[in-house]
């Protein structure tokens, strides 16, 4: 067991370091910063003094060991553009994506799967099948278009909901939240459901199988035949078992709400990481960029560290196997 | 009697109810500033949100003329000496008196601001001594005779000494000031505890990415704000932005896509635009040979007047402005738009004639043409890779066969930089509103010594023009040298040293009830918002 976890820790070591040469030479590659941020009419001296104090006169290679041994003392570098710590400024914008994202899981959970049960219990009925066909809808209309037709709809032609930015917000503990004010949530529903749309159908679609195959399960029949409420066999002994597999899922592309939510955020002016990393990505903030990608290498690196120890402690033979080899 | 009562009583209720509701005003920006420090970042969106908060001695309007700000007057004693006559009874934010001693403090600090991405120094570096004469006189000394110190004294704001705990006296020296402690950090401004100045506004709330919230300043030395809070909200994405307006979330955005401007007008919002100090211009490499965009020759056309001149006669600008434009930028005959400082009224865009343009390139010697890239960033300015791509067109028809390489502007500036575009499309906007800015930005023979070409990627040189520049930029009397300007500017286009294309318009929407005057600068300012009457 310790020689297992030893191993996977010195993967995971590997992963980390072979991800920031990557990251950093990927990054460092493209463009001038200096040629984005300065004004135009700065002569060449004073060019030449800004470059200097972002240190970008130095070599690659030099900037590269700079940036490791600063990292290695937790320190990502400074923002180019405003100046502050790279990866403070992105911790700042956490809550903002993390509040978004929940509520996006959430939504993909309390539509979906009721929406998936109806599906996979009346299979060949109109409602079956129209679920089905919006859920294909989801997976498939692009992500960037179904935001502007929600700001379409309920903003400008209804006016019923604001087209984005984050609202009112209340702080606790420090941090801004807009989930606790009325204004703050009505102006989270859009960007919600427009991140949900797509975990929605994929839940859709998992709980329909699932469904499907509990149905003709030995233990259903039974309870059918104890003569239990119709209810009662759906609500507790199917959905109890269909979960596993969305639970799964779900957890695995939570990750990857709060680290990509780009475009939501983007169509919907809110001011989550992703927003971040695309405008810093224009403006080539490069620390910002790197130190964004860095920490979501270094959360799904995590995530995976986890899943990978529980599959170890669930299944003696990924134990055994790993132990051997 | 009973009607006119009425009348009278729901136009008293309508009086009392739209100031109310005009108090307030919130603006969608397609840029965010990266911080209020005035003195951080030298850039468009900065420098504009900075004037609500800061001001300068001298203001730039509309049209960006000078007009006095917290000087009241100006003017050069000798060549290299100028006088300022400080504004009395003007109020810091925070309550203070405005004395020349804030002046200097800011001039001190300019150059010590950490971290600066881009530097306010190349506004101060000509300024060689400040002397107090009273506290509300100001003596300024440059090294030589420098005109554009009235222009660059606009450019910067003025931050208060006492409120940054200066007590006493500070001596002024280019290379370090004395006496005036610690410099406050720009995170300071951002939190608002720095953010005192004597502007039309104060600082209320800002939170990065979110939002941006003035305040209305109620002592102000000059006419009242119109507005109780203003806010700023950056979406930085078109559509949204549009559907932001159009929803009634903000009463105003900058930069609507040209292609939903018929769309915002037929929902009944109104546009404003105005001719802006940015020309779109081709540049030609002028130095190496061979060229590293030109095929089909050994030679760099382009060393040939000739072949410059069949370029801009094969380009037709109104075809430009119409069909790619909608309509929305004029042709330009110059660096910089009629009606400011150095243009002439008699500049007109080269004529469209693509037969002459052939027979000009026959004559130099390319009966056939040649081969030729453009290189063009295709996100920088409005439609930038579509005009690179009628350029082609229109070269190729007379026979230079062109390819469009159009980049994200990132890398087009680096490319660009290291030269390796034979023709380049880009763009300029003239930060001073004079012709100097131009012509020896764009094609005064580079000079790092003097700050001459820095963004000459085309290496045009003319030594009879970088002699005028230098005069014009060394007479202090502003007649004499708008008519030195005008010739040098004319020299230029006669040689067609870089070939102008057109200058874009601004467009700002904005809701029924408000206006707006179009700023050449492009600038999107609360202070220019006005309810309509």
């Amino acid at each position: 067991m310790l020689v297992y976890l030893l191993r996977r820790l010195g993967q995971s070591l590997f992963v980390v370091v072979a991800m920031a040469v990557l990251v950093f030479i990927g990054v460092y590659a493209i463009g001038n910063p200096i040629d984005i941020m300065i004004s135009a009419d700065s002569d060449q001296a004073e060019m030449e003094a800004a470059i200097a104090r972002l240190g970008l006169d130095k070599p690659m290679w030099e900037q590269f060991f700079i940036f490791v041994k600063n990292a290695l003392q937790g320190d990502l570098g400074r923002s180019f553009v405003y100046s502050s710590d790279a990866l403070g400024l992105i911790l700042s914008k956490l809550p903002a994506t993390l509040e978004l994202a929940f509520l996006a899981l959430l939504f993909a959970v309390f539509i979906g799967v009721p929406l998936g049960m109806i599906a996979g219990l009346r299979p060949h009925s109109v409602v079956g099948k129209s679920i089905m066909a919006g859920s294909i809808l989801g997976f498939s209309l692009p992500n960037f278009w179904q935001g502007m037709m929600l700001i379409l709809l309920f903003a400008v032609i209804f006016k019923v909901l604001p087209s984005g930015g984050r609202g009112d917000t209340v702080e606790v503990f420090g941090i801004a939240w807009s989930f606790l004010t009325l204004d703050g949530l009505s102006h989270m529903l859009l960007p919600a459901i427009n991140l949900a749309l797509f975990k929605t159908s994929l839940v859709i679609r998992l709980a329909r199988a699932g469904t499907r195959e509990a149905a003709l399960q030995d233990y259903v029949k039974f309870a059918r035949a104890k003569g239990l409420s119709p209810t009662r066999i759906v609500l507790v002994h199917i959905a109890k078992n269909i979960m596993i597999p969305v639970v799964t899922i779900l957890g695995l592309e939570l990750g990857s709400m709060i680290a990509f939510a780009v475009v939501t955020e983007s169509v919907f002016a809110w001011p989550g990481m992703g927003k971040l990393l695309i405008d810093s990505i224009q403006l080539l903030d490069r620390p910002v960029v790197v130190a964004y990608l860095m920490l979501t290498v270094f959360m799904f690196i995590i995530i995976n560290f986890a899943v990978d120890m529980l599959y170890c402690l669930l299944d003696p033979r990924v134990r055994l196997s790993q132990v051997r080899a | 009697m009973r009607k006119s009562t009425l009348l009278c009583a729901v136009s008293l209720a309508a009086a009392l109810a739209s100031p109310a509701a005009a108090q307030e005003l919130t603006i969608g920006l397609s840029a965010e500033p990266s911080a209020l420090d005035p003195h951080y970042h030298n850039l468009g969106p900065n420098n504009a949100m900075r004037r609500h908060l800061f001001e300068s001695l001298i203001l730039q309007d509309e049209k960006q003329r000078l007009h006095p700000g917290l000087a009241t007057s100006w003017k050069p004693l000798d060549d290299t000496t100028w006088e300022f006559k400080l504004r009395e009874g003007v109020k810091f934010h925070d309550g203070s008196p405005f004395t020349a001693k804030d002046v200097v403090y800011s001039v001190c600090r300019i150059p010590n601001v950490e971290n600066s991405p881009s530097s306010f120094t190349v506004y101060t570096k000509g300024i060689a001594d400040m002397e107090i004469k009273d506290p509300h006189t100001l003596i300024i000394k440059t090294g030589t005779p420098f005109p554009l110190l009235p222009v660059e004294v606009s450019a910067w704001g003025v931050i208060s000494a006492t409120a940054n705990g200066v007590t006493g006296d500070i001596g002024f020296s280019p290379e370090g000031c004395t006496g005036t402690g610690d410099y406050p950090k720009t995170e300071a401004f951002n939190t608002g505890a720095a953010a005192i100045g004597t502007g039309l506004y104060k600082f209320k709330e800002y939170t990065r990415g979110e939002k941006i919230v003035f305040e209305r300043n109620g002592d102000y030395w000059g006419d009242k704000a119109d507005w109780a809070t203003v806010t700023f909200r950056p979406i930085t994405s078109d559509g949204p932005r549009v559907a932001a307006l159009l929803a009634g979330d903000v009463d105003m955005i900058d930069k609507p896509p040209l292609q939903d401007l018929e769309r915002i007008k037929a929902e009944g919002f109104q546009i404003a635009q105005g001719l802006s100090n940015r020309v779109i211009y081709l540049h030609m490499d002028q130095k190496e040979e061979p060229s590293p965009g030109i095929t089909g020759t050994d030679k760099n056309p382009f060393l040939d007047v000739r072949v410059r001149k069949a370029v801009s006669m094969a380009i037709n600008r109104e075809a430009i402005v119409d069909r790619i434009m909608g309509g929305i930028a004029v042709p330009a005959g110059e660096l910089l738009p009629p009606g400011m400082f150095g243009s002439s009224p008699d500049a007109e865009a080269t004529p469209y004639d693509p037969d002459q343009a052939k027979q000009l390139l026959a004559e130099a010697g390319y009966p056939d043409g040649f081969g030729l890239t453009i290189g063009s960033p295709n996100d920088r300015y409005i439609n930038d890779a579509q005009i690179a791509q009628a350029v082609a067109q229109m070269l190729t028809r007379i026979g230079i066969t062109t390819q469009v390489d159009a980049v994200t502007a990132s890398t087009f500036f680096k490319r660009r930089n290291q030269y390796e575009f034979s023709m380049y499309l880009a763009g300029w906007g003239s930060a001073t509103g004079e012709m100097s800015s131009p012509l020896r930005a764009l094609i005064a023979t580079p000079d790092k010594a003097k700050g001459y070409g820095g963004t000459n990627r085309g290496r045009y040189s003319s030594p009879a023009l970088d002699s005028m520049i230098d005069e014009a930029l060394a007479t202090v009397d502003d007649d004499k040298r708008e008519a030195v300007l005008q010739e040098a500017s004319k020299l230029a286009m006669s040689d067609f040293a870089i070939l102008p294309l057109h200058f874009e318009v601004t467009p700002w929407a904005f809701r029924k009830g408000i206006t707006y005057a179009p700023r050449t600068d492009q600038y999107t300012l609360a202070l220019g918002v006005k309810p309509a009457s």
